[in-house]
């Protein structure tokens, strides 16, 4: 009898078969050969809808070993319902070690976060993107959208943040703050806050992005130049946390949480659910260096 | 300045815009002598063809015809919101005049079109942005240009309100709430916003009644005095040509069917069209 060996598993490693793995690892080079530009894939069916993560998951299945360490946050948060089912998934599929621990990872996934702890050169960062198209807002028809990224044509972009600007006395785009990669593409950053922005730039991390609904991956090289869109006068700036501080770890140079108590007190803490373990437990890890952070006072907790 | 045949600033040459495929005997076919447009053997249409122009710097240019004759397109092809079919057109304010700027890339183009052109339409709405306010459709122009500095911007869009008489206080107010008199000023400000050398007119007062038409008539010619901008004003109106123009092309079937001074075409005009056109003058 012929040994069944192509059905022996109910599924190929990493669930995606071989060809189109190989066809989003192709796509990922592009994306990476132009820092910022949005390639097209084919975003193959998941068992999860597309627009719930099945960007970031395909990245992550088509460039898993198994020898990688995964990591995946949802906010910051290992423990979210999101978070916990994509693990289970991706590890059932592939039988690689999971880690909360952000140093210990070789791939970590993230829905709206950066880790608060710095990147190293070993690490994969990957991204699940809802709305790749930084001017979508200002332009909603995608053959016209392309065509101003080709002549790299942003003045509705920079229109748009004057008018913000004018209108409400700030460039009022909490998430999602529009970056130009390699002095050249405009690229939507996921909806990252403006915190972890400045931490993209000149990253020691490859930095991928996977919008699965919209069919796009797109890719931010290690040490590469990104910057905000900024006017001469009206500058980017981060998240102001004056005067309040972690409750857990009195710590605040971290992205806070605002957490109501049964009391209702209004606290705050730190919404890194690894980096505040890793404070708690004083393990004192390595931030992300950027001169926005850099700029907090060290008050005494 | 003295006209020479080396200083123009603009020179167009056999530019020709045809739908369709056309064949060899198209332009043949077409024009004012058989009264049409339309290829009779290949069905193409020829919007203009064999357009040979030039434009002196500071000059005023009327561009006259009825509708359908292919004025409006001549304005377009050269601000580049039309491709052409055939034909050149030299800018000397773009590489010294050397290089056909109709074959340029799309980007170059933008960047002329940004930094060496202004353009007014009929409608407002093709010109503007009306989700933007109209301090943001000037500072789109200014932005285009390579100016990224808030204050200067609305130093600037301040300044060219007040020159096109708009009242500053609706600088951040939305065109789309303002008359059409005032949605064309805010339109003449953003074309004119980076000083270009040359500014095209599209049937500017059309649809404007008739004292609004005539302060815009005046903000044109003194636009035009003071900054010494060459123009190039496309219209149906002969009054509007005789107002604001120094020379004339008349239009008919895609053709230049006669060139002169305007007083020389208003008084004698040469061709059965032109005279058709002088005699139909209220």
């Amino acid at each position: 009898m012929v040994e069944n060996k192509k059905y022996v598993n109910k599924y190929n490693f990493a669930f995606i078969d071989e060809a189109t793995k190989k066809e989003i690892r192709r796509k990922l080079l592009k994306a990476i050969a132009i820092p910022g530009y949005q390639v097209p894939y084919s975003s193959p069916e998941m068992p999860i809808a597309r627009g719930w993560g099945t960007g970031g998951l395909h990245v992550t299945l088509a460039i898993i070993g198994a020898d990688d360490i995964f990591k995946i946050i949802d906010q910051g948060s290992d423990a979210s319902v999101n978070a916990c089912n994509l693990r289970n998934f991706v590890r059932d599929m592939t039988g690689v070690k999971t880690t909360f621990d952000t140093a210990e990872a070789t791939i970590i996934q993230t829905r709206h976060r950066i880790t608060e702890e710095e990147l190293q050169a070993n690490q994969i960062f990957v991204y699940q993107v809802p709305q790749p198209e930084p001017l979508r807002g200002v332009e909603r028809y995608e053959n016209k959208t392309r065509q101003m990224h080709g002549e790299a044509d942003y003045a509705k972009m920079w229109v748009s943040l004057y008018e913000q600007f004018i209108t409400h006395g700030d460039i009022m785009l909490g998430a999602g703050y529009p970056v130009k990669v390699n002095d050249r593409y405009i690229m939507a950053p996921s909806p990252i806050p403006r915190w972890d922005v400045p931490n993209l730039n000149h990253s020691k991390a490859i930095h991928l992005f996977g919008a699965g609904r919209e069919k796009r991956l797109y890719a931010v090289p290690p040490h590469t130049k990104v910057e905000a869109l900024e006017f001469e006068d009206v500058k980017f700036h981060i998240e102001n946390f004056n005067g309040t501080k972690c409750v857990k770890t009195g710590y605040h140079k971290a992205f806070l949480d605002e957490l109501y108590f049964d009391d209702g007190s209004k606290h705050f803490l730190i919404n890194d659910s690894n980096f505040l373990d890793k404070l708690s437990e004083n393990l004192q890890p390595v931030q992300h260096s950027n001169p926005y952070l850099n700029q907090i006072k060290d008050e005494k907790n | 300045m003295k006209r020479t045949d080396e200083n123009w600033l603009l020179k167009v040459s056999n530019l020709t815009k045809i739908y369709g495929e056309p064949d060899e005997n198209t332009i043949a076919n077409t024009g004012p002598e058989v009264n049409s447009n339309i290829c009779p053997n290949t069905g193409s249409i020829v919007a203009c063809a064999n357009i040979n122009f030039e434009l002196y710097p500071g000059e005023v240019l009327g561009i006259v015809g009825e509708s359908g004759s292919g004025k409006s397109t001549v304005v377009k092809l050269l601000y580049f919101d039309m491709e052409k079919s055939y034909g050149e057109a030299l800018f000397s304010a773009h590489q010294a005049g050397e290089i056909n700027i109709l074959d340029e890339s799309n980007q170059m183009k933008r960047k002329i079109r940004n930094h060496l052109m202004g353009m007014v339409y009929q409608n407002p709405r093709d010109g503007l942005n009306f989700r933007f306010s109209s301090g943001g459709n000037i500072a789109e122009k200014l932005i285009m240009g390579g100016n990224f500095n808030v204050a200067s911007i609305r130093n600037r869009a301040t300044d060219l309100l007040e020159k096109t008489e708009v009242p500053v206080l609706r600088l951040d107010d939305r065109p789309s709430s303002f008359s059409g008199g005032m949605q064309q000023r805010v339109q003449i400000s953003k074309a004119i916003a980076n000083n270009p050398p040359l500014l095209f007119l599209d049937e500017v007062t059309t649809g404007l009644d008739v004292s609004v038409q005539a302060r815009v008539l005046d903000l044109i010619r003194e636009l035009q005095q003071d900054l010494g901008i060459a123009m190039i004003v496309v219209s149906h109106d002969l009054s509007v040509i005789r107002m604001l123009t120094d020379r004339t092309l008349v239009m008919k079937n895609g053709r230049i069917v006669e060139r002169g001074l305007t007083d020389q075409i208003l008084q004698d005009p040469q061709h059965a069209y032109a005279q058709l056109l002088v005699s139909s003058l209220l």
